[in-house]
C-alpha cells in the first residue's frame, strides 16, 4: 500500500499507509501527525498545513496552483520553493510514497 | 463525583481547541468535553459547502479521530446537555444528573439557528442548517427539480443556495433588507455574489417577509410573504442568522449582554469561567462596543487564548478576526471588522472579478472583503495588525505593492 511519510523538524518520521487520492493534510489530521494545524479543514484559506515537500517526491505532485502560491506568501514559517499547502496535495495513482517535512510553525 | 481539572461545555470548533492546545501546552490535569450533539467534534463550515454536494463523508469532516482523544487523555461526553452551574461548589450538573467538578471552566456552548415563530414552521421540509444531523435532513431533501425557498440572504442562505443551484434545484432567495449579505458585507462584494447566483439561476426577492407557510399533511407546500403572495415551496431553508447559547451562564448569575460577557482575556464575572467563540461577548481593540464573531479563526484564537491563561501563559485577547465563504467558483475572504458606515475602497477589477474592497474609518483601516484575492486577503491580516501603515489612496492603487505596505514598520 501507498504511504506519506511525515519528517518532524527534530528528524523523527512517520509512515501512514493510505489510497490513492488520500490527502497529505486529512491523512496528518486524522492521524494525529503533530504540526499540521489544517484550521479551515481543506478550504486553502489558512496556510496553517504548510509542508515542504521532499526532492524526491516533487516530480509525483501537479504544480502549485494561483491560489496555494497566493496562500503561500503569507504562510508562517518562511515559503521555500518545495513549499507546498498539504490540503491540496494528494496522493497520486501508482505512487509508492509521497514525504514531507513539516515546518517549526503554522500559527 | 469525579475529578477536577478543566471541563469544557460545547464541543465545537472552540471548545475541542481548548482541549486540544491545554495538551498542546503540557497541561497534565483532567480535561472533559462535554458536547449535546452524538458523536466526536466536527468541523461546521463544510455543512453549507462541499458536504451538500454530497462530497464529502461525515467523518471526513471530525476534528480529530477517536484514538485522538484517548492519546490525549481528553474524556469526550457527547449527546448530553450541562443543565446547571454551581459556581460555589465549583461543580457542574449533567442531564443524566451526574455532577462533576472543575478547577476552571470553559464555556463554549455556541449558538444556535433562529428559529422565526410563525405558522407552519414545525412543518416536514422547512429546514434549518447547524448541525451535522440538520446538514443530513438537507441533503436527504434536495433533489434535482425541487423548489428550495431560501430565508435569509446571509452567508448560510448564499451558501446553501450555490450548492442547490450545483444540484439542479430551483432556487428563491427571501430577504427582509435590500440586498444580500447586508449585515456582513458592502454592497459591492453583496451584489457581486448576488448577480454570481442569479446567472446561475436564482431568484431573489429583496424587502421581503415571511409571515408563514403553508403545508398539506404537515408537510411544507408553500411560503407566504407580507406582500400578500404565496411561493409554491417544496422544501424551505431557514438561514437568518443564530443566538448565541447563553441560558446555562444566565442561569448561574454570569454577566450575560447578547453573548456571555468576558474582560480581555475571555474571562467571565467569574474568574473561575471562561467563555469563547460564537457565544462570548468581548472587548475588541477595534470597536468602542463589546463584539461578538462568529468564526471558526474567533473560536480556535480564543480557545488557544484560553489554554495558555489557564497554563499560566495568559495574555490578553487581541487576534485580527477573519472569516472565508465558497461561493462556487468565487472565494470570498473578509479580514477585520467594519461598521456599515466605513468608507469603501476598491482595489482590482470587479469585471476580471477579482477584487478587494479596503474599509476605512477617519482613515484607518477596518476591514478588508477580497474576492478570488487570495494575496490581498492574507496581507490585509498583517496590515490590519499595523493599521497605520495603509491609506485609502494606498489602497486604491494598484502599482503599490501590499506586501511591502504589510512589513513596514
Amino acid at each position: 500500500m501507498p504511504q506519506i511519510t511525515y519528517i518532524q523538524p527534530n528528524g523523527e518520521s512517520r509512515s501512514i499507509a493510505v489510497n490513492p487520492g488520500a490527502t497529505v493534510m486529512l491523512t496528518a489530521v486524522a492521524n494525529g501527525v503533530e504540526g499540521i494545524v489544517a484550521e479551515c479543514g481543506g478550504s486553502a484559506m489558512c496556510a496553517t498545513c504548510h509542508v515542504y515537500l521532499d526532492e524526491a517526491s516533487h516530480s509525483f505532485v501537479p504544480p502549485v496552483s494561483e491560489v496555494e502560491h497566493e496562500m503561500l506568501e503569507s504562510a508562517t514559517a518562511a515559503r521555500r520553493e518545495n513549499s507546498r499547502l498539504a490540503c491540496q496535495i494528494e496522493m497520486p495513482q501508482g505512487v509508492d510514497e509521497i514525504i514531507v517535512h513539516i515546518p517549526t510553525h503554522q500559527v | 463525583m469525579s475529578d477536577a481539572g478543566v471541563i469544557i461545555v460545547g464541543s465545537g470548533q472552540g471548545g475541542f481547541q481548548v482541549a486540544a492546545s491545554l495538551r498542546d501546552e503540557d497541561y497534565a490535569g483532567p480535561i472533559a468535553l462535554i458536547g449535546d450533539e452524538p458523536g466526536l467534534p466536527y468541523q461546521r463550515p463544510p455543512l453549507s459547502k462541499a458536504f451538500l454536494l454530497g462530497k464529502v463523508r461525515p467523518e471526513q469532516i471530525e476534528l480529530r479521530p477517536a484514538a485522538y482523544y484517548i492519546e490525549k487523555n481528553i474524556e469526550v461526553i457527547s449527546s448530553q446537555q450541562v443543565t446547571k452551574i454551581d459556581r460555589e461548589a465549583r461543580r457542574i450538573t449533567l442531564a443524566s444528573g451526574a455532577l462533576k467538578s472543575y478547577e476552571q471552566l470553559v464555556l463554549a456552548t455556541g449558538a444556535r439557528a433562529r428559529i422565526p415563530k410563525i405558522s407552519g414552521i414545525n412543518f416536514t421540509g422547512v429546514a434549518r442548517l447547524r448541525t451535522l444531523s440538520d446538514a443530513q435532513v438537507l441533503i436527504s431533501q434536495m433533489q434535482p427539480g425541487r423548489r428550495v425557498v431560501i430565508v435569509g440572504a446571509g452567508f448560510i442562505g448564499m451558501e446553501v443556495a450555490v450548492n442547490a443551484l450545483e444540484l439542479g434545484l430551483d432556487v428563491h432567495l427571501l430577504e427582509t433588507t435590500d440586498r444580500a449579505l447586508k449585515r456582513t458585507l458592502t454592497a459591492i462584494s453583496g451584489n457581486f455574489l448576488t448577480y454570481a447566483l442569479i446567472q446561475r439561476g436564482a431568484k431573489f426577492s429583496f424587502n421581503t417577509r415571511v409571515i408563514g407557510f403553508t403545508g398539506v399533511g404537515g408537510r411544507v407546500t408553500g411560503t407566504t410573504t407580507n406582500h400578500g403572495e404565496t411561493i409554491p415551496s417544496d422544501m424551505v431553508v431557514i438561514g437568518i442568522g443564530v443566538e448565541p447559547n447563553v441560558e446555562l451562564a444566565l442561569e448561574a448569575g454570569l454577566h450575560v449582554h447578547d453573548g456571555i460577557v468576558v474582560n480581555d482575556r475571555l474571562i467571565t464575572s467569574d474568574p473561575r469561567i471562561s467563555a469563547i467563540g460564537d457565544c462570548a461577548r468581548f472587548h475588541a481593540s477595534y470597536s468602542d462596543a463589546l463584539v461578538r464573531l462568529e468564526s471558526v479563526q474567533n473560536s480556535v484564537d480564543q480557545a488557544r487564548c484560553v489554554a495558555a491563561q489557564i497554563t499560566g501563559k495568559g495574555k490578553p485577547y487581541n487576534k485580527v478576526p477573519w472569516f472565508w465563504s465558497d461561493q462556487g467558483t468565487n472565494r470570498l475572504q473578509i479580514a477585520g471588522v467594519a461598521q456599515a458606515d466605513d468608507i469603501a475602497v476598491l482595489r482590482g477589477d470587479i469585471n476580471k472579478f477579482k477584487f478587494s474592497v479596503f474599509r476605512f474609518r477617519a482613515d484607518r483601516i477596518t476591514a478588508v472583503e477580497s474576492i478570488n484575492s487570495v494575496g490581498d486577503h492574507m496581507l490585509s491580516r498583517k496590515l490590519l495588525a499595523n493599521p497605520a501603515n495603509i491609506s485609502p489612496e494606498q489602497a486604491a492603487d494598484k502599482s503599490l505593492d501590499l506586501a511591502a505596505l504589510a512589513v513596514s514598520p
